[in-house]
């Protein structure tokens, strides 16, 4: 188990891997917004923890399709799917090596990308902490989106327009705890929405995910 | 240990490509499937590795006992040849790669990134994989694509070493292995016929 | 006493709703003439929406459907994944554009409806959200139907599909309300005590309802047997290649 998990991070991060790349997307969004919206300080700030959101999803969408199709491509699933590996656990640790690909990036930075959009001080904690508790859902999400996908011609597209619409609840939840945590409002309950999401999630999607993997590969 | 194989069929795409087959291997054997392209050699071994269901029949042993080894080697090019080992090892929880390395003449290639191999070393690598999944059925399919003659030996003998343990192995190929104790069995007979009636039916087909 | 499940087979089910087609056809068509005529020229105005409340008439219905539509879709998804009857599979297949199509009256006459009444063609509410958010459920749902090319890997992974989005999109009901707690009125026929329709406009409502909802059967069994012929000639010609 831990061998793939390394095997994935390792590839991740080796020339090609993508590694930075949503990075790099999410500084890009961020330095956009002022262009599109004006420089007014005090505009971005109310609008910030929504495009710090908005951002990290579209980064972490990104990279969704890597997921499942370089292993299609060149066999391993095949050969992953042979192993003595349930399909659950699979998939479950193909989610973890994204989110700690890209997921934690993202968390890791946000403090930083907030800076340049004036996020309010009080919002630094909440942006974080939702950001963190947010991503792997976003993971694991994404994986059975790629497992849907897998082996489709230019399935990049179609994935977006699949997974979107499963990300909303995670966003608004995520979204509108970074926002009164910035406005200095109590965000408990927004928070345990999240975290409900999130553990929800990690605990059922995997089944659904391994199912339509096994679809795929027969 | 036997694998018995009884009343199998196999669909690709949807469609049945061939219905029941029958064979069985008893430990120490070979059986090599031949058939002309597209008759579904590939569909049967897929099937018998459990990475398909089959339509009909039975499968005697537990996909747990295969190695399967496709078309494509599931090879990483920006990781080592060692470290490509070594991770199926672990994923297979066997750990030792010396055997399989040293197996495919791999040694002196074991730093070296799996990108910068040639089509036939990638293949060598490929095989190597089944002697570190330490399971006793190989199902190996088009094992010598790209392999030149020296290596084609190389994977005789690795083929025989793993009977001589107790191994057994199912392959499709098309060149002569130098394997004269394996059995041939030709597929081609078994292929799916239409239904003879137009039974408009629950399942289309 | 006959299974339901004889139904299942496609022969049955194009022989069955042939005879049916017809006269689900022509009732859909009288129930909604009936219920639009009605519902349009012999309601008196509201006394503070004026006229404009009359498109509750396409609106409602359609909303109705939109939402059942999908719930219609999951249990034929389920059907299908549990009994794998390649009818109900197709049935989910077929409805789902019917479904998308409501949601998208829905969504048009209700901006024509909040025009004059909110003074905004649209507004972030939790309501028209949702139904926003369901449309997007139903694009991905069929696009998923189109991209995949073997019908029983499409119908296995639209399935899975379906009931995953069920579930988010019920998470995304309740997401969204939190996020806003929006202008739209409350469900027009609760029983809610206070502000309630009268009888007047809820007898024309409850025709066109039901003239939607017929509509909507035949629509999807017209469709369904499309989809099964559809099906059917793929076969036949996967079984000419086999010879």
């Amino acid at each position: 188990m831990k061998a793939l998990l390394v095997r994935d991070i390792r590839l991740a991060v080796r020339a090609g891997g993508g590694f930075g790349l949503g990075l790099a997307f999410f500084l890009i969004v961020v330095v956009l917004v002022p262009f599109g919206v004006g420089p007014d300080n005090g505009v971005l700030a109310v609008i910030a923890p929504g495009i710090l959101w908005v951002g990290a999803l579209l980064s972490c969408l990104l990279s969704l399709d890597r997921i499942f199709a370089l292993d299609w491509e060149d066999g391993s699933l095949d050969l992953l799917a042979t192993a003595p590996l349930p399909m659950e656990t699979l998939v479950t640790l193909k989610a973890v090596a994204h989110w700690l690909s890209t997921g934690v990036p993202l968390v890791l930075a946000s403090p930083l990308f907030a800076l340049l959009l004036s996020l309010p001080a009080a919002g630094y904690g909440p942006l974080a902490l939702s950001l963190a508790l947010g991503t792997p859902a976003l993971s694991v999400i994404g994986t059975f989106g790629a497992a849907l996908t897998v082996g489709l011609k230019r399935g990049g597209l179609l994935l977006s327009l699949l997974v979107l619409p499963l990300y909303m609840p995670t966003l608004i939840f995520g979204a509108e705890v970074a926002r009164r945590g910035a406005q200095g409002l109590e965000f408990g309950v927004p928070l345990a929405m999240l975290a409900g999401i999130t553990f929800g999630t990690i605990a059922l999607l995997p089944f659904a995910s391994a199912a339509v993997l096994r679809v795929n590969l027969r | 240990m036997e694998l018995n194989v009884t009343g199998l069929s196999v669909a690709r795409g949807g469609i049945p490509v061939l219905e029941g087959l029958d064979f069985s291997l008893r430990a120490g054997e070979a059986l090599i499937l031949r058939g002309p392209n597209g008759v579904g050699k590939t569909t049967v071994l897929r099937t018998v590795a459990g990475l398909q269901p089959p339509l009909a029949g039975k499968i005697g042993l537990e996909r747990e006992a295969m190695a399967y080894a496709g078309h494509a080697d599931g090879i990483k090019t920006t990781l080592t040849v060692r470290e490509n080992l070594e991770f199926w090892a672990a994923v297979f929880g066997t750990g030792d790669i010396a055997a399989a390395l040293a197996a495919f003449d791999l040694i002196p290639l074991a730093e070296r990134a799996a990108g910068a191999l040639s089509a036939g070393q990638k293949r060598r690598l490929g095989l190597a994989r089944m002697v570190v999944t330490g399971r006793p059925v190989w199902v190996l399919d088009e094992p010598t694509v790209s392999l030149d003659a020296g290596a084609v030996a190389l994977f005789a003998q690795a083929v025989r070493a793993h009977l001589a343990g107790g191994g057994m192995a199912l392959m499709a190929t098309h060149i002569d292995l130098g394997l004269t104790e394996a059995r041939v069995l030709d597929v081609a007979p078994y292929r799916a016929k239409a239904p003879a009636h137009d039974d408009f039916d629950g399942s289309f087909l | 006493m006959a299974s339901i499940w004889e139904y299942a087979n496609p022969k049955k089910f194009i022989q069955t709703t042939d005879r049916l087609l017809p006269w689900m056809s022509v009732l859909a068509a009288v129930t909604l003439v009936v219920g639009l005529i009605w519902g349009f020229f012999f309601t008196p105005d509201d006394f503070r929406q004026g006229s404009t409340v009359k498109i509750i008439y396409l609106h409602v219905p359609a909303a109705l459907m939109a939402i059942n539509a999908w719930l219609m879709m999951l249990v034929a998804s389920l059907v299908w994944i549990i009994r794998r009857h390649h009818v109900s599979a197709l049935a989910a297949r077929a409805a789902a554009p019917v479904g998308a199509v409501m949601t998208v009256i829905a969504l048009a006459t209700g901006a024509i409806w909040g025009q004059p009444m909110w003074g905004t063609w649209w507004a972030w509410d939790p309501r028209l959200t949702s139904f926003l958010i369901l449309f997007l459920f139903y694009l991905g749902y069929m696009a998923l139907w189109a991209a995949i090319e073997n019908d029983d890997t499409a119908a296995d992974l639209t399935s899975v599909l379906c009931l995953v989005g069920s579930v988010f999109a019920l998470l995304s009901r309740y997401a969204v309300n939190f996020w806003n707690q929006g202008l739209h009125q409350g469900a027009s026929l609760s029983v809610a005590p206070g502000e309630r329709i009268s009888m007047v406009y809820k007898l024309p409502l409850y025709v066109s309802m039901t003239g939607f909802a017929l509509l909507f059967i035949a629509l999807v069994f017209l469709r369904t047997q499309t989809e099964i012929r559809g099906r059917r000639m793929r076969a036949l010609l996967a079984r000419e290649r086999m010879g």
